[in-house]
């Protein structure tokens, strides 16, 4: 196991050493070495021009698996208060792309208590397959029992492509399956297709706090696993089609977990739902204070739009802590948010980026958030707002 | 009891970035940190052996450079370092990662007194591959449970609970007997600087012990790149799609065209 560097090949071009992201390759007499803080992470082979590096597997590579006995797309869902988490029908849009491409079918597995009477309406969005496991202590997130009955329903089915949401549950229970299962899983994915070539599944995820994009591939091992990050794939069209649903039904008790559910905590003082919002106005350090976020309201008041913000404003106080959006906050996706004294740092952008259209505006012509907005306004907010909340009334006026 | 606590030595990575122009890495000034939300977990740590006694142990799978956050965790107050440095450790996944973790965690207990009871604590994610699967992972190969997305937590006897992130808005509150593994995010604590007696603890050699492969018994094909489940097939820079149009002329212009354009864009 180890990665090589043809001196015959190279040309000192120094292209994986500005690839790599541990600084671990030099040019000495203008071929590239290789030091010893190398993480073998493979991200110098692509780029170099003449194919000068090979990363090599040893061996001892665990015996591979048959690959040819796994078949079929799953998403996994979560949920809370018998809701399925939103996650996952954006999942079966993107994995009936998937399983269409692979001509395989896509399977829907719920762990609940109450699911019979939601089945038909949950069938409309696309897939060839329910797998419903069913008990009652399953109407809540007990992570031994989900990783003991998932484990065992894909060693015995074989899909070879698992999606799941990366929200903490997904996160949490994901991560011990593909252990169990010595499968490769990439968290919290924001891309995914096929390779035409070899049909293997490309994960493409942000790494280094969104600052650069990795796509991963998991060529020697099967299921393929991948969480996916809420809030990046459209729900598919409803459709009606015929659907084959499997039901199991368990008789889990309480103790057959060694985890007890005490209470579940609501810390929301209002209903916010920022992740099905249209209109998203959102708000950040150039607000100025509490008083003043008064006019950012307004402006969501007359669009019909939810009220968001950037981390330093929930640190501030001026806004609730479920209205932060980004890397720690909720990632979003409306047709328009409009991002007012906010000056983008990749914390904030990963969480909105996905938007249909951005609309910045900042003081600070520099400011990063202009790098992707769709309409970006460079001036004060406290003069610009007024004036737009006043043509939008108009608007809405004419409307009626 | 015994605490464990994974700690990782990163990029300072709010400075890392592709250059779009390029396509190359931009690595001004990036210096090694400990993983912030590792600081958390030992800050944790330690104040569970103030309020209950136990023994504050650091492990750290990664080059021999990692060493210098495991001083930094033992200046903040945590009695050893364990440094897992080997060429063969080097292209670890989250699987081959926790796998060699799990190996020195069973090493220590068993060397010392496997019947003592104890708590792995890691840091939620690691801002460089922010994955958040090693600590899950690692109870999956010790057996233990885990509670993952940890906020606060109460230790009495062999109970922990533990009030989790679920959803944006909801925490669920957990109980789960020892040993058990929990991962914390940074609204648990604020973590404490190294105090001036630490800091001269920090240069004692005899708190840090190394392993490589042969010391953990590791099986080669489970260490490294060779144990590691996914590959990295390219990294680029992140698309920004934004189009750039910067809306110019008197404040009422600006409104103007802005809405004129969201008519167009069919959103007002
Ligand atoms: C691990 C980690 C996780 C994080 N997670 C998140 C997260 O989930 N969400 C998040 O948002 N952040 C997160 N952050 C923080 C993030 O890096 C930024 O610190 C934060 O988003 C900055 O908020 P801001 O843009 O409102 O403030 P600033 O960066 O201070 O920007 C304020 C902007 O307002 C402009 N401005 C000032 N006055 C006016 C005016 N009158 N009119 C117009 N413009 C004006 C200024 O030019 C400036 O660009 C995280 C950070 C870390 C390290
Ligand atoms: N090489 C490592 N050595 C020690 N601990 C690690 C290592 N990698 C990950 N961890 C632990 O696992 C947590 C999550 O890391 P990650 O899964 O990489 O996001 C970190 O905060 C650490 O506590």
């Amino acid at each position: 196991m180890s990665i090589l560097i043809d001196d015959e090949l190279c040309t000192g071009c120094g292209s994986c050493v500005n690839n790599c992201p541990y600084s671990a390759i030099e040019l000495v007499n203008n071929k590239a070495k290789i030091l010893p803080s190398c993480n073998l992470c493979g991200a110098c082979v692509e780029p170099c021009p003449v194919e000068a590096i090979t990363l090599k597997r040893g061996a001892q590579k665990a015996a591979k698996v048959d690959f040819s006995q796994f078949k079929g797309v799953w998403v996994i869902t979560e949920h809370y208060k018998n809701i399925i988490h939103n996650v996952a029908f954006q999942l079966l849009g993107k994995g009936r792309e998937l399983s269409d491409i692979l001509g395989v079918d896509l399977t829907f597995v719920i762990l609940g208590a109450n699911f019979d009477n939601e089945l038909d309406e949950i069938s409309k969005y696309g897939m060839d397959k329910i797998i419903y496991v069913k008990s009652p202590i399953l109407k809540h997130y007990y992570s031994d029992l989900y990783v003991k009955v998932l484990s065992e329903l894909i060693i015995e089915n074989k899909p070879e492509i698992i999606l799941i949401g990366a929200t903490p549950t997904g996160r949490d229970f994901a991560p011990r399956i593909a252990k169990k299962l010595n499968a490769g899983l990439t968290a919290d994915c924001t891309g995914l297709a096929i390779n035409p070539e070899t049909m293997n599944l490309l994960q493409t995820r942000p790494t280094f706090g969104g600052n650069i994009m990795a796509t991963i591939r998991n060529p020697n091992s099967r299921p393929q696993m991948a969480t996916v990050r809420p809030g990046i794939f459209k729900e598919p069209q409803k459709v009606e089609k015929k659907v084959s649903v499997k039901k199991i039904d368990y008789a889990f008790e309480e103790k057959d977990s060694v985890s007890k559910i005490i209470k579940v905590i609501n810390t929301s003082k209002t209903h916010v739902n920022l992740e099905d919002a249209k209109i998203i106005v959102a708000g950040g350090r150039g607000v100025g204070s509490k008083e003043k976020f008064k006019l950012i309201e307004e402006l969501a008041d007359v669009l019909g739009a939810e009220l968001g913000g950037s981390r330093i404003t929930v640190e501030l106080n001026w806004l609730d802590p479920d209205r932060q959006i980004g890397q720690t906050g909720v990632t979003v996706s409306p047709k328009l948010y409009i991002a007012c004294g906010i000056s983008g740092a990749v914390q904030h952008i990963v969480g909105m980026e996905n938007s249909d259209v951005i609309v910045a505006i900042n003081k600070d012509p520099d400011a990063p958030i202009f790098h992707i907005a769709h309409y970006g306004i460079v001036g004060d907010l406290h003069e610009i707002l007024p004036i737009l909340i006043e043509e939008i009334k108009t608007i809405n006026l004419n409307k009626e | 009891m015994k605490i464990f606590v994974c700690v990782k030595q990163v990029p300072g990575v709010s400075e890392i970035k592709i250059d779009p122009k390029t396509n190359t890495l931009v690595r001004e000034g990036v210096e090694s940190v400990i993983n912030p939300n590792d600081r958390n977990a030992i800050e944790l740590a330690l104040t569970l052996k103030e309020k209950h006694g136990a023994e504050v142990l650091v492990l750290s799978m990664g080059p021999p450079q990692a060493e210098e956050i495991l001083r930094e965790s033992i200046a903040m107050g945590a009695d050893k370092g364990f440094l897992l440095t080997d060429r063969a450790f080097a292209g670890a996944d989250t699987l081959a990662t926790s796998y060699t973790l799990s190996l020195a965690i069973k090493k220590i207990l068993k060397e010392s007194d496997p019947e003592e009871k104890y708590l792995v604590i890691c840091g939620a994610q690691a801002i460089d591959g922010d994955t958040g699967q090693v600590p899950p992972e690692l109870a999956e190969e010790l057996g233990i449970p885990q509670i993952a997305y940890v906020l606060s937590i109460e230790l009495n006897e062999d109970k922990i609970v533990a009030e989790r992130k679920f959803r944006a808005v909801e925490i669920v509150v957990i109980e789960t007997k020892l040993p058990a593994l929990i991962s914390v995010l940074n609204d648990i604590n604020k973590p404490r600087y190294p105090s001036m007696a630490g800091i001269l603890k920090a240069h004692d050699n005899s708190k840090i012990t190394y392993y490589n492969a042969q010391d953990l018994n590791a099986d080669e094909a489970k260490i490294g790149l060779n144990g590691s489940s996914t590959e990295v097939w390219k990294i680029f820079a992140p698309e920004r799609k934004g189009n750039r149009v910067i809306l110019r002329g008197t404040l009422e212009e600006i409104v103007q065209q802005l809405c004129q354009n969201l008519k167009d864009d069919k959103i007002l």
